[in-house]
């Protein structure tokens, strides 16, 4: 579905990402992991249209059978009209919105009102404290609440690939387990996810496949499980 | 003074805090999304008064029609403005972008002197704006003396309409408090800001064509004195807040007219006031009444 080949990302003046290749199977969740600065957030920001010093290739597929279409030198406003969509992160709900503005946001590139209100309903079914606070500012949220409503307002624009950076930064165990639990039925209704964390543990759990990022090159990938199990990356990621 | 003269004074207070309200909304809303002051929002005032002088000297349209073009013309201005001046230094530092504001400013002036002269010009008064009306016992004043506010009040409430019930309206919201996390989502906020200043300029446009009437003549730099005082008001009244610019812009007309009333051995500083009242609210509250804290200010 998605393709990168030998993306080079600078950022600030440094060499954030130097030659990443990977790639993303339709239906899959796909994590990306690795410390602070190791490139994760600057590969999901360039997907997206947000980094503007890249070099390389970026395909996307949004329906089998496509052609691929490169995505490089695109806008990010552009990216949700085909199909693809980024939680960012910290979240960034707009905080003097109400939630349901937040929402209406998210499907802001979309003229189809039935189905926008289809899919706030099925957004408000996966977080049902959203449709609780509906009228509240987003700012009153409490760090979960703003969490699952930044995950809301991404799929609120109907896409084929979800990308979440670091959805469970900050928030307590219980809410991360939501969290991922949530990730794991949104790809159960058809989404193939894109995850960036840095909770390697939670992450491998959910993920079909993985990468594990040092100073912007991948050193390790293979399916979730296979990492978990890996000495390696026990003992560099999870805690021994 | 008679309870008579001073609701006279009411009205006259009413009228002009209502034009600078108009002017101060465009501030408001360009600050509000790009945190520039857009130096130029004055000028647009005056562009738009000459489209109807234009329109109904030159081409004899009736003055509805002429305003209505004239509004349309100055709005397509302001747009072309943004494309020119700021679009291309969206991402320099403010100071910049503050630079072409006045850059923009100084142009369209000398551009106004060069194909307009510097000669004031009449201005045609439809009969029905000017004739007296006599409110009641009295207080007697000129139809186009309520005529501005309610027709002040009429474009705010399509203003409040668009920008709380609109889908262009949740956007303009959405990008003064964070442009990259809007276009993430979709909007495209080029798209948005040109909107912005087509709003800001057609309410500085209709405001410039009631001033106009209200002093009858048109000339190159009639925009300037409303600009500042209206970007005073903005500021007073919290900038980035629309209903604080329309606070803002009445309480303006209300303190000049006022002190000139009751004090008439001052009339002669009365653009000195405005000046006073920006240099305390900088001093005592420099975010505004309805203003919220701001990391940058200009």
């Amino acid at each position: 579905m998605l393709e990168i080949r030998d993306l080079h990302v600078r950022y600030g003046g440094i060499q954030a990402v130097q030659g990443v290749s990977l790639s993303i199977a339709r239906g899959s969740i796909v994590t990306l992991i690795g410390a602070n600065g190791a490139g994760k957030s600057s590969i999901i920001r360039s997907i997206a249209g947000l980094n503007k010093t890249i070099s390389g290739e970026i395909f996307f597929t949004r329906h089998e059978g496509e052609e691929p279409a490169s995505l490089m030198g695109l806008k990010p406003e552009d990216m949700v009209r085909r199909g693809i969509s980024l939680s960012p992160e910290g979240r960034r709900i707009l905080p003097h919105l109400s939630v349901e503005e937040n929402l209406y946001l998210g499907a802001y590139s979309r003229s189809d009102r039935d189905e926008i209100a289809a899919d706030l309903e099925w957004v408000y079914s996966l977080f049902p404290r959203l449709r609780e606070r509906s009228w509240q500012k987003g700012g009153t949220l409490s760090g979960g609440e703003q969490q699952m409503l930044a995950v809301g307002r991404a799929l609120m624009s109907r896409p084929d690939l979800l990308m979440l950076d670091e959805p469970s930064l900050g928030l307590a165990p219980l809410l991360v387990r939501e969290i991922f639990e949530i990730i794991r039925r949104i790809n159960a209704e058809g989404k193939t996810v894109l995850l960036v964390e840095q909770n390697a543990f939670a992450a491998l759990s959910v993920a079909h496949y993985a990468y594990i990022l040092e100073v912007g090159r991948v050193v390790l990938e293979g399916s979730g499980r296979e990492l978990l199990e890996n000495p390696k990356v026990k003992e560099a990621y999870l805690g021994g | 003074m008679s309870l008579d003269m001073f609701l006279q004074h009411c009205f006259n207070a009413l009228t002009l805090g209502s034009l600078y309200a108009l002017i101060a909304i465009g501030y408001t809303m360009v600050y509000g999304i790009l945190r520039l002051i857009n130096f130029a929002h004055g000028d647009i005032l005056m562009v738009g008064a000459y489209f109807v002088f234009f329109g109904t000297f030159a081409f004899g349209w009736p003055w509805g029609i002429a305003a209505i073009m004239a509004i349309a013309g100055a709005s397509l201005l302001g747009v072309v403005m943004e494309r020119v001046a700021y679009r291309p230094l969206r991402d320099a530092p403010r100071i910049s972008a503050l630079i072409s504001a006045i850059a923009v400013s100084f142009f369209i002036e000398s551009l106004a002197v060069v194909v307009f002269t510097g000669q004031p010009r009449p201005v045609l008064q439809p009969e029905w704006l000017v004739s007296e009306w006599q409110v009641w016992g009295g207080v007697r004043i000129l139809r186009l003396t309520a005529f501005v506010p309610a027709m002040t009040a009429v474009l705010v409430g399509i203003l409040l309409y668009i920008v709380y019930r609109t889908k262009p309206g949740l956007a303009m919201r959405a990008i003064s408090k964070d442009i990259e996390t809007t276009r993430l989502l979709g909007v495209r906020v080029d798209n948005i800001i040109a909107f912005t200043f087509c709003i800001g300029s057609a309410l500085a446009a209709a405001s410039g064509i009631m001033w106009a009437l209200r002093y009858p003549q048109v000339h190159p730099y009639m925009g300037i004195m409303p600009g500042l005082k209206a970007f005073i008001a903005a500021v007073f009244g919290g900038i980035g807040s629309i209903q604080g610019a329309v606070i803002g812009g009445v309480a303006l007309g209300f303190v000049e007219i006022m002190t000139v009333a009751f004090m008439p051995e001052l009339s002669g500083y009365r653009d000195a006031f405005a000046f006073v009242l920006l240099v305390l609210v900088l001093l005592f509250k420099p975010t505004g009444l309805l203003g919220e804290r701001m990391e940058e200010k200009i």
